[in-house]
């Protein structure tokens, strides 16, 4: 376990001095920021569109992250063979990998926090600058406290790509594993719509292929609560819970494929 | 009880995309280093070397065969606290410095966060990284990786060390200045096995060298057995010659070179013992002026045994 933590805490060191990260971070805050801007053009549909753009750049911005660094940290390893020195030293594969994965999600959940603040911030701006009247045209408060759950669950499709990431780089290409990881992605995204296609096509065979793949991918669609919250509808804790329970479910099992894969993986 | 035991270690890769064959980088090394030794593991480019220290560092899986680091097989966690690594052409992580990096390694042996520091700035002085240490790796030559590599290898104060290619990248003063480490650690008690295919750091620092060729052991010794008196045969100065001794004898000489005055240099191979030879010129009326031992240096050595090696390294079966 000490192993694991040491190694999670140089992989968020050498990804926060990581120029890349900053600049995606600052273009997120800007994304955020420039939002207000754009919303100054609309009536009544402001803090609407201050949340669309900010929970959307939040999500991108991480999602980005998540793939590119989380693909990095196996191949730049092997490829620049500093992983010689690290195994090593008392290290197994198996903390090696799962040291790589929290300190990735450890630098995702604080980039995450800095942009909710961020968020939060360009939302206290718009509610004290706005009068009292033109708030009334608002669906739901500025600082609405829902957001939160958005922000949350973020991190945990996060954490989930992150492992999916992890994953496809033990065995495959860099941008094999940046293509096959973004495929899961869109795929989970569009879950509901595999498991229905019978609805929409007449052969027999094709319901069968995409509900197999509906069941084997993750469903990324229960984690997405952007739209809801900015729209003031409910989301409820059993809800989240349960596809929070299902996601890390995900995340162990696409873990233990990884260190199952890269424990027998010849370090050429 | 040995530092480093390997058994019949080979490792097959498939090379080829379309039809994969098994090519050999390592065929069944046989190889046993006492504990204290400054081992030479010396050989061409390609010879394998690389590969065996990456097998007994378990970072790759061999065909067949096994190997022991201090009397447990590779890759034991236990074993990894006693030893340090130097891979060939070192890299660390960009934007660590020297002194972050030392600190890593060393907590992961347990070390406090102030004995890491105190470790990491007592081989940085050591290794001769100053006030670089608090720059970012990213900025560091060649060089000075390679003197932050060395030093990363040392950080639990090793009983054996690994060393690849050790020297690569080094200046001239570099170069003396890990000679003087490597025997500080001979000296401490600490073996090295270092792997090499510049051969007067071997006959500088070694107390025994092994030879792989294309992937298999071809000699192994201390210096003075494998560059023995005698071994590569004799000179013998004759002066004197009458009648047609030379003629008679040729097949016990490898070559004559006249030197003038009635001179001769006879060079006499491994096989021709001077004690046998010697009577028979001097009874046809030969003087003996002087006879010396053709002592081969390790050059020699490595050149006839890598020269001698004539392996098909693609095999036709492969190891289950």
């Amino acid at each position: 376990m000490r192993s694991v933590a040491i190694i999670a805490g140089g992989v968020f060191r050498d990804s926060i001095r990581d120029r890349i990260g900053y600049g995606l971070v600052f273009f997120s805050i800007m994304l955020m920021a420039s939002s207000f801007l754009l919303a100054q053009l609309t009536a009544g549909q402001d803090v609407k569109i201050i949340k669309d753009l900010g929970l959307a750049a939040a999500s991108a911005i991480g999602l980005f992250i998540a793939i590119f660094f989380g693909i990095g940290l196996v191949t730049k390893e092997v490829e620049r063979r500093s992983i010689y020195s690290l195994l090593s030293k008392p290290v197994t594969r198996t903390q090696f990998v799962l040291g790589k994965y929290f300190g990735l999600v450890l630098t995702l959940l604080i980039n995450l926090s800095v942009m909710a603040a961020a968020f939060y911030a360009v939302l206290l701006y718009l509610d004290m600058t706005t009068l009292p009247g033109a708030k009334e045209a608002w669906e739901t408060p500025a600082l609405d406290p829902l957001l939160l759950k958005a922000f949350a669950l973020i991190g945990v499709e996060l954490m989930l790509i992150t492992a999916t990431a992890i994953f496809f780089s033990t065995f495959s290409s860099p941008f094999l594993s940046v293509a096959l990881t973004f495929a899961v992605y869109i795929i989970g995204h569009f879950g509901e719509d595999l498991k229905n296609v019978n609805a929409i096509v007449t052969s027999t065979v094709l319901p069968y292929i995409t509900k197999t793949v509906y069941y084997v991918m993750p469903n990324l669609s229960a984690l997405d609560v952007k739209s809801a919250v900015v729209h003031g509808l409910p989301v409820s804790g059993t809800s989240m819970m349960l596809a929070t329970a299902s996601s890390m479910l995900y995340v162990a099992t696409l873990l233990v494929g990884s260190i199952l894969i890269f424990s027998r993986r010849d370090l050429k | 009880m040995d530092a480093v035991k390997t058994e019949g270690l080979t490792k097959h890769y498939q090379v080829g995309f379309w039809r994969p064959r098994p090519y050999v980088a390592l065929d069944g090394l046989n190889l046993t280093v006492s504990k204290g030794e400054v081992f030479g593991f010396l050989g061409p480019n390609g010879a394998g070397k690389t590969t065996t220290l990456k097998l007994l560092m378990q970072l790759i899986y061999p065909t067949s065969g096994h190997a022991e680091i201090l009397g447990s097989p590779v890759g034991d966690v236990a074993v990894k606290r006693r030893l340090g690594y130097l891979p060939e052409n070192p890299y660390f992580y960009d934007n660590l410095t020297a002194e972050e990096l030392l600190v890593y390694f060393a907590r992961m042996f347990g070390c406090s966060a102030k004995e890491s520091r105190e470790r990491a700035s007592r081989l940085l002085d050591e290794v001769g990284i100053g006030a670089e240490r608090r720059f970012q790796l990213r900025k560091f030559s060649k060089g000075m990786v390679q003197r932050v590599g060395i030093a990363q290898a040392l950080i639990n104060e090793p009983e054996i060390v690994f060393l690849d290619e050790p020297m690569s990248g080094l200046d001239p003063l570099g170069r003396r200045e890990v000679r003087e480490l490597i025997l500080r650690l001979r000296d401490r008690g600490c073996t090295v096995f270092f792997s090499s295919h510049v051969l007067s750091d071997a006959e500088a620092l070694c107390s025994r060298v092994a030879i792989l060729a294309k992937g298999r052991l071809a000699a192994v010794g201390s210096l003075d057995e494998l560059t023995a008196v005698g071994s590569r045969g004799w000179e013998l100065v004759i002066a004197g010659v009458k009648g047609d001794v030379l003629t008679r004898l040729k097949p016990r000489i490898t070559t004559t070179t006249p030197l003038g005055d009635g001179r001769f240099s006879l060079e006499l191979p491994p096989s021709t013992i001077p004690e046998q030879l010697i009577p028979e010129l001097v009874s046809s009326g030969a003087r003996i002026v002087s006879l010396n031992p053709l002592r081969g240096t390790l050059e020699d050595v490595f050149v006839e045994q890598v020269r001698a090696t004539g392996v098909d390294r693609f095999s036709t079966k492969v190891a289950s």
